[in-house]
C-alpha cells in the first residue's frame, strides 16, 4: 500500500503547491519540501526494516500493490517493489528534495507551476520505477517528459525553447517506438495463450521467435538509449542539461538519465534475454565509444553545464558497457554506478547554479582564482571532481572498478579501451579545478562563499558520497538479489534459445555460474 | 602492540579531517599541533610497534577492520599487512614525516593557507601509510590514487599561480596514464586468481604460472605501468621537475623520500611476480639504467636549485628500479631508505636556503652562503656526501655501492647496467658537488634574509646524522660485513643470486665507485671553482646538448606532439559535437521539404484544380498498371 503513497504524496504534494501558491507567496516550496521529505523518510524508513530482504512470497519483492484498472485491455495498476527499485527511490527522493532546496532562491517567476512540474516529474520517475505493468509505465514514462518540458521550456536559460523542444522531440519519438514494442508483445502474448495482458509478470516468459524478439527488443533498446543516452543518441542531453535551470539539470541528469539504466536491467534483458546477449558486444562498444567521446567534447567545452553534461555522457558509457557485461560484478557496478552519478553529478550541477547565481555567467573562461574568495565551495568542487574523475574512497570509484572487473571478463579490448576513459575523466575534471579555482582571481564582485541553505545541500551530498566510496556494502546487499534473480533468469532461458540459433550468453559471464 | 596498528594511518587522518572541518579557523599553533602530533603520534606507535617486531621480523601481523565490497567473490577489505617490508615502509613515512611536519612549522609560518597545508601534508602521510599497509590491491590502489591527489592539492598548493595548477594537473595525468595501466594489471590478477589479496596471489603464483609465463609477463608489465608513473621512470618522468612548484617540504616528503617511492615498494611487493617474469623484470632494470643516466645529465645542466634535486630524485629512483631489476630486493629498499633521509635533507636545506634569500631559486645568484648559514651548509654538504656517496663515511655509499656490485655481480646482472650505474655515479658527484660550490661557496649574489630557527635546523640536523650513521647497519664483506637491514626483510625479500664467478671482485668495484665519485668532485671544483671561464667555453661549445639535456631530453616536446596537442586539436575543433550536425542536417531538411510543399499552397485556384487532375490521373495510371 504504501507505494501508491509515494505517488499520490508526490502527485497530491505538486497540486497542492500550485494551488497554496496561490494563497500565499512562497507557500508552494514549503509544500514541496514537505512532500519529498515526506517520501525520502518512508522510503529510508522501508529500507532500515527491509535489511535481509523482507520478500513478498519467496521472490525479491519486498512490497506491491496491485489494482484493477482497465481490465478489458488487461491493464491494471501493478506496482512492485524490490531491492533495484528501492534503491532507485531513494535516489529519486533524496535529489528531489535537493531540487526543492536548490530551486528555494533561484525560481522567483510562476513559482505554484513551478513546484507542481517538479513534484510531478518525480512523480514519473517514481512510477517508473515502481509500476510492473507495461501500459502503466508507457504512462509514467510520459508523466515524467511533459514536466520537464515545461522546466527547461519555461524556467530555463536564453536558449530554453529549443533545448525543451529537442529534449521532447528525441524522446517522445524514441518513446514511441517502445509503445509499438509493448503493444507488439501485448498481442503476440495475448495470441499465444489467450490472456491478453499488460503485466510484466505474464509477459516475462512470453514465446517469441527470434525476429520478433529482435524487433521488439529494438524498440524497447530505443527508448533507453536514448534516455541513458548513449552516442549518438545523446545530442538532446548537452542542450537540456545547460539550458535547464539547476533543479532540472540536477534531476535529468541525476534521475532521468537512470530510467534509461534502469529500463534496461528491468525490461531489455529479462524480456529479450537472448537478443540482448546478441547485441551485447555491440551494445558495449557503444558503451566505450560513449565514454571516449563524452570525455573528450568533456574538455573543450567553456560552458560549466554542458562541460558536465558531457561527462555525463562518459559516465552513462559504463552503465552500457556494464550492463551488456551480463554478470554480477559489472551490474552491481551499475547500479552503483546509477546512485553515485547521480549525487556527483547532481552536485557538479548545483555547483554550476550556485555560481551563476553569483556571477550570472557559465562561462568558465570568465572564472577564474575563486578558491580564495569561496573557500568552501572550492573544496565541494573539489570533492565531486574528485568523484567524476573516479578518486577511491568515493563512490563512483566502487562504481566504475566493479563494472570495469566485470566487463573485462565480457571483452579485455573494450575494458582496457574503457579504462582510458578514466585518465580523459583526469583531464576534464581537473579542467574544473583549473578553470575556475586556480589562478589569478577573474571577478571579485558578487562572490560570497557558500550560504548556510547551500551548505545544507552539499553537506548530505559529500557525506553519501564519502559513504558509498568506503561502505558500499548495504547498497550492494539491497540490489543483489533482483540483480542475480534477473541474471539467473537470462541464463536459464538461453539455454533454451528461441528458434534454431546456439545460445550465446552461456559463454559469457562465467564467474558467475 | 600490534593491535595499535590501525591508528598509525587513523591519526594523521583524524588530523587531516579536523583541519579540513575546522576550515582555517583554528590558530597556527593549534594547527600545527594536530597536523604535527598526529604525524608524532603515528611515528611514536611506529617505533613501539618497530622494537617489537625487531625481536622476531619473520613474523607478519594481520588487522581487518572491515568489508569494503563483496560482490561474488571479489571482496577487498579494509585490512592491514605488517611485515617487515611495510615495517620499514611506515618507519621512513612517519618518521621523516613527523620531522617535515615540524620543519614546515616554522617553514609555513607567514603562509595564509597554513592549516590547509597540515590537512593535505596528514592525508598524505594517511594516503601513504595505507598504500604500503594494505593487504590487497584494491586498498593499496586506494592509498595509491589518494597520494596522487595530495601530490596534486600540494603542488598547486599556491593556487594564485596559474603555472602551478598546470604543473599539478600534469603530475596527476601522467600519474594517471600509469594508474590506468596498473588497474588492469589488476582486472587480470582478479581474473586469474578469483581474489585481489595480495600474499594469496603471491602463494598462488608460482603454483599458477611456470617462469616466463605470458599472463605473468603482461602482468608484471601492467603493474610496472604503475611503478614508472607514480616513481617518476622513464617513459612517464617528465612530471616530477614540474612538480617543484609545491612548497619546499612538500618537495622533501613527497616528491622525493616517500610517495615517488611507491613503485618500488609496489614492485618489491609484487617481486614472485617479477621473478615470474624474468623479461619484465629485465625491463624493470633498463628503465632504470636508462632513467638514471638522462636524469643525471638532465640535472647538470638545470639554473634551479630544486630542479636539480628534482632531477637527482629521478635517477636515484633509477638506481633502485636497477636494483630491482637484478633482483637485488634489499638493497632497492635500502638504498630507499637511505635516500629518503638524504633527499629529506637536501629538500629541506634547500628550502632553507631559498626562504632566507626571499624565495631566489637560481643557484646562479646564491653562492657565499658559506658561513652565513654554518648550519644549513655543514648539513647540506652532509646530504650532498651522502648523494654523491662519498666512500667510508656516508650511508650513500654503502647503499648505492651495495647496487653497483649487484648490478654486475648478481645472477641477472650483466655489464651494461653496471656501467650505466658506474657513469651514473660519475655523473651524480658531479652535479651534486656543482650544486654545492655555486649555492654555498664563491662571493655571496643575494642578501641573507632572517635566518633559519630551531624548527628548520633540528630536523636538518637529525637527517644529517641519519644520513651519514644510516649505513653502517648494512656492511659489505670486505669492509666489516654487517647484514642488519637485508636480515631484517629477509623474510619478505630473498637474497640475491650471485653469478657464479664474480666474487671476487667486490673490492675492485669499490675502488673503481670511490675513485670515480671522488673525480666528479675534483671535475665540479675544477669547473665551478677553479675555472669557471673554462665551463662557460665547454658550455657555449656544446650549447645544443645543453638544451637537450636542459629540457629533459626533449620528452616534454614529445609528448605536447604526440598526445597532448592532438587532443585538445581534436577535443576543440569538435566542441559543436559533429553528431549533432547529423540531426540538424534532418531539421533543415525537413524544414526545405516543407517550404516545397508551403509553396503548393499559394491560394490560386487553377493550381488546385490543376494538382487535382494531376492527382487523379497518377492515382488512376497506378491502378491501371497493378490490374
Amino acid at each position: 500500500m504504501i507505494l501508491i503513497w509515494f505517488i499520490i504524496i508526490l502527485m497530491g504534494g505538486g497540486i497542492l503547491a500550485w494551488i497554496a501558491e496561490q494563497w500565499q507567496a512562497g507557500l508552494s516550496r514549503w509544500v514541496s519540501l514537505a512532500a519529498t521529505l515526506i517520501n525520502f523518510v518512508l522510503a529510508t524508513v522501508l529500507w532500515i526494516q527491509s535489511p535481509g530482504q523482507v520478500t513478498v512470497a519467496g521472490s525479491s519483492w519486498i512490497s506491491t500493490f496491485t489494482a484493477q484498472w482497465i481490465p478489458s485491455f488487461g491493464v491494471s495498476f501493478n506496482l512492485a517493489l524490490d531491492g533495484l527499485s528501492l534503491l532507485l527511490l531513494l535516489l529519486t527522493f533524496f535529489l528531489g528534495l535537493l531540487a526543492v532546496l536548490t530551486s528555494w532562491n533561484e525560481i522567483q517567476y510562476r513559482c505554484g507551476f513551478y513546484y507542481f512540474n517538479l513534484l510531478w516529474v518525480l512523480a514519473g520517475i517514481t512510477g517508473v520505477f515502481l509500476t510492473m505493468d507495461l501500459f502503466l509505465f508507457y504512462f509514467f514514462w510520459e508523466v515524467m517528459l511533459i514536466p520537464m518540458y515545461f522546466l527547461i521550456g519555461i524556467w530555463g536559460h536564453e536558449n530554453k525553447t529549443y533545448a525543451a523542444y529537442k529534449f521532447f522531440i528525441f524522446t517522445q519519438a524514441s518513446g514511441l517506438l517502445m509503445l509499438l514494442a509493448i503493444l507488439g508483445l501485448y498481442f503476440i502474448h495475448g495470441s499465444n495463450t489467450g490472456n491478453y495482458t499488460f503485466s510484466y509478470f505474464d509477459l516475462l516468459g512470453t514465446a517469441l521467435t527470434l525476429e520478433a524478439s529482435r524487433l521488439l527488443m529494438l524498440g524497447f533498446l530505443a527508448a533507453f538509449i536514448v534516455k541513458l543516452p548513449v552516442v549518438p543518441f545523446h545530442t538532446w542531453l548537452p542542450d537540456a542539461h545547460s539550458q535547464a535551470p539547476t533543479a532540472g539539470s540536477l534531476i535529468l541528469a541525476g534521475l532521468l538519465l537512470k530510467t534509461g539504466a534502469y529500463g534496461l536491467i528491468r525490461f531489455v534483458v529479462p524480456l529479450f534475454p537472448h537478443s540482448a546477449a546478441e547485441i551485447a558486444p555491440w551494445a558495449m562498444l557503444f558503451g566505450v565509444i560513449g565514454i571516449l567521446y563524452g570525455a573528450v567534447l568533456a574538455f573543450s567545452q567553456t560552458d560549466f553545464k554542458r562541460l558536465v553534461a558531457y561527462t555525463s555522457v562518459s559516465h552513462m558509457g559504463f552503465v552500457m558497457l556494464g550492463v551488456f557485461a551480463f554478470n554480477a560484478l559489472a551490474w552491481q557496478g551499475v547500479v552503483m554506478q546509477m546512485i553515485t552519478h547521480g549525487v556527483s553529478t547532481g552536485a557538479l550541477f548545483i555547483l554550476a547554479g550556485t555560481l551563476y547565481e553569483r556571477i550570472h555567467t557559465r562561462d568558465i573562461l570568465r572564472m577564474g582564482g575563486f578558491w580564495a574568495k569561496m573557500p568552501y565551495m572550492a573544496v565541494i568542487a573539489l570533492i565531486f571532481a574528485m568523484a567524476s574523475l573516479g578518486l577511491p574512497g568515493l563512490g563512483n570509484f566502487v562504481a566504475e572498478f566493479l563494472t570495469l572487473i566485470g566487463s573485462w571478463h565480457a571483452s579485455r579490448v573494450l575494458t582496457v579501451l574503457a579504462a582510458i576513459g578514466l585518465v580523459g575523466a583526469t583531464a576534464y575534471s581537473l579542467r574544473i579545478m583549473q578553470k575556475i579555482f586556480y589562478g589569478g582571481i577573474a571577478e571579485t564582485h558578487g562572490l560570497t562563499d557558500l550560504s548556510r541553505r547551500e551548505k545544507l545541500i552539499f553537506l548530505p551530498m559529500v557525506i553519501v558520497i564519502i559513504w558509498l566510496g568506503v561502505f558500499p556494502q548495504p547498497v550492494i546487499d539491497t540490489a543483489k538479489q533482483t540483480l542475480t534473480g534477473v541474471l539467473e533468469q537470462a541464463h536459464v532461458r538461453n539455454a533454451s534459445p528461441p528458434a534454431t540459433e546456439k545460445p550465446i550468453l552461456s559463454a559469457k559471464g562465467g564467474i558467475h555460474e | 602492540m600490534e593491535a595499535l596498528l590501525w591508528l598509525i594511518p587513523a591519526l594523521p587522518l583524524a588530523g587531516a579531517v579536523i583541519l579540513i572541518v575546522t576550515a582555517g579557523k583554528l590558530s597556527r599553533n593549534l594547527s600545527a599541533l594536530v597536523g604535527a602530533g598526529s604525524v608524532g603520534l603515528a611515528a611514536l606507535i611506529t617505533l613501539i610497534i618497530g622494537f617489537g617486531f625487531i625481536a622476531d621480523p619473520a613474523h607478519t601481523f594481520h588487522q581487518t577492520l572491515w568489508t569494503w565490497i563483496n560482490v561474488d567473490g571479489f571482496k577487498p577489505t579494509f585490512a592491514f599487512h605488517l611485515d617487515a617490508l611495510s615495517m620499514v615502509f611506515i618507519f621512513v613515512i612517519t618518521f621523516v614525516g613527523f620531522l617535515i611536519h615540524l620543519y614546515s612549522i616554522e617553514f609555513m609560518h607567514d603562509d595564509e593557507g597554513f592549516s590547509r597545508f597540515f590537512a593535505y601534508l596528514n592525508l598524505f602521510v594517511c594516503s601513504m601509510l595505507i598504500l604500503v599497509l594494505a593487504d590487497n590491491l584494491v586498498l593499496m590502489y586506494l592509498g595509491w590514487e589518494g597520494v596522487g591527489l595530495c601530490s596534486y592539492l600540494l603542488i598547486g598548493f599556491w593556487y594564485q599561480e596559474e603555472k602551478n595548477g598546470y604543473a599539478a594537473r600534469k603530475a596527476f595525468i601522467i600519474t594517471r596514464v600509469g594508474d590506468t595501466a596498473m588497474a588492469i594489471g589488476l582486472f587480470m590478477l582478479f581474473q586469474h586468481f578469483g581474489t585481489l589479496n595480495i600474499q594469496n596471489i603471491l602463494t598462488q603464483a608460482p603454483q599458477t604460472w611456470t617462469i616466463g609465463s605470458e599472463t605473468a609477463t603482461a602482468i608484471a608489465l601492467l603493474l610496472l605501468g604503475g611503478a614508472v608513473g607514480k616513481s617518476a621512470q622513464l617513459p612517464l618522468q617528465t612530471w616530477l621537475p614540474d612538480a617543484m612548484a609545491g612548497p619546499s617540504p612538500v618537495s622533501a616528503l613527497i616528491h622525493a623520500a616517500t610517495m615517488v617511492t611507491a613503485g618500488v615498494y609496489l614492485i618489491a611487493r609484487t617481486h614472485v611476480i617479477f621473478e615470474l617474469a624474468p623479461v619484465a623484470q629485465q625491463w624493470v632494470g633498463i628503465i632504470g639504467a636508462v632513467t638514471l643516466l638522462i636524469a643525471g645529465f638532465s640535472a647538470l645542466t638545470q639554473f634551479d636549485l630544486k630542479r636539480v634535486l628534482a632531477y637527482s630524485t629521478i635517477s636515484q629512483i633509477g638506481y633502485m628500479f636497477l636494483a630491482l631489476g637484478v633482483g637485488a630486493w634489499s638493497s632497492a629498499i635500502f638504498h630507499f631508505m637511505i635516500h629518503a633521509f638524504f633527499k629529506a635533507l637536501l629538500f629541506l636545506g634547500a628550502g632553507a636556503v631559498i626562504l632566507v634569500l626571499h624565495h631566489e631559486h637560481d643557484m646562479f645568484k646564491m653562492g657565499g652562503l658559506k658561513n652565513r648559514l654554518p648550519v644549513i651548509y655543514w648539513t647540506f654538504l652532509i646530504g650532498s656526501a651522502s648523494l654523491a656517496a662519498l666512500p667510508f663515511v656516508t650511508a650513500g655509499f654503502y647503499s648505492k655501492d651495495q647496487i653497483l656490485w649487484l648490478a654486475w655481480a648478481g645472477e641477472k646482472g650483466n655489464l651494461w647496467f653496471f656501467l650505466a650505474a658506474l657513469i651514473g655515479a660519475f655523473v651524480t658527484s658531479i652535479y651534486t658537488f656543482r650544486m654545492v660550490f655555486l649555492t654555498f661557496f664563491g662571493e655571496e649574489k643575494t642578501h641573507v634574509g632572517h635566518h633559519a630557527g630551531k624548527l628548520i635546523t633540528i630536523p636538518l640536523i637529525v637527517l644529517a646524522v641519519l644520513s651519514l650513521v644510516g649505513g653502517f647497519i648494512e656492511l659489505p664483506h670486505t669492509l666489516g660485513h654487517v647484514e642488519l637491514f637485508s636480515g631484517f626483510v629477509k623474510p619478505v625479500l630473498p637474497a640475491v643470486e650471485m653469478r657464479p664467478g664474480a666474487e671476487s671482485g667486490e673490492w675492485i668495484i669499490q675502488l673503481t665507485a670511490a675513485t670515480l665519485c671522488l673525480a666528479g668532485i675534483y671535475v665540479a671544483y675544477y669547473f665551478y671553482m677553479k675555472r669557471p671561464d673554462l665551463r662557460r667555453e665547454l658550455k657555449s661549445s656544446m650549447i645544443v646538448t645543453n638544451r637537450f639535456w636542459f629540457s629533459g631530453w626533449g620528452f616534454d616536446a614529445l609528448y605536447d606532439t604526440l598526445f597532448v596537442k592532438p587532443f585538445v586539436y581534436l577535443s576543440t575543433r569538435n566542441k559543436d559535437d559533429a553528431v549533432d550536425r547529423i540531426y540538424e542536417g534532418i531539421v533543415s531538411g525537413l524544414n526545405r521539404v516543407h517550404n516545397v510543399f508551403a509553396q503548393t499552397q499559394n491560394g490560386v485556384m487553377r493550381w488546385y484544380i490543376m494538382g487535382i487532375v494531376i492527382g487523379a490521373i497518377f492515382v488512376l495510371s497506378i491502378g491501371l498498371i497493378l490490374t
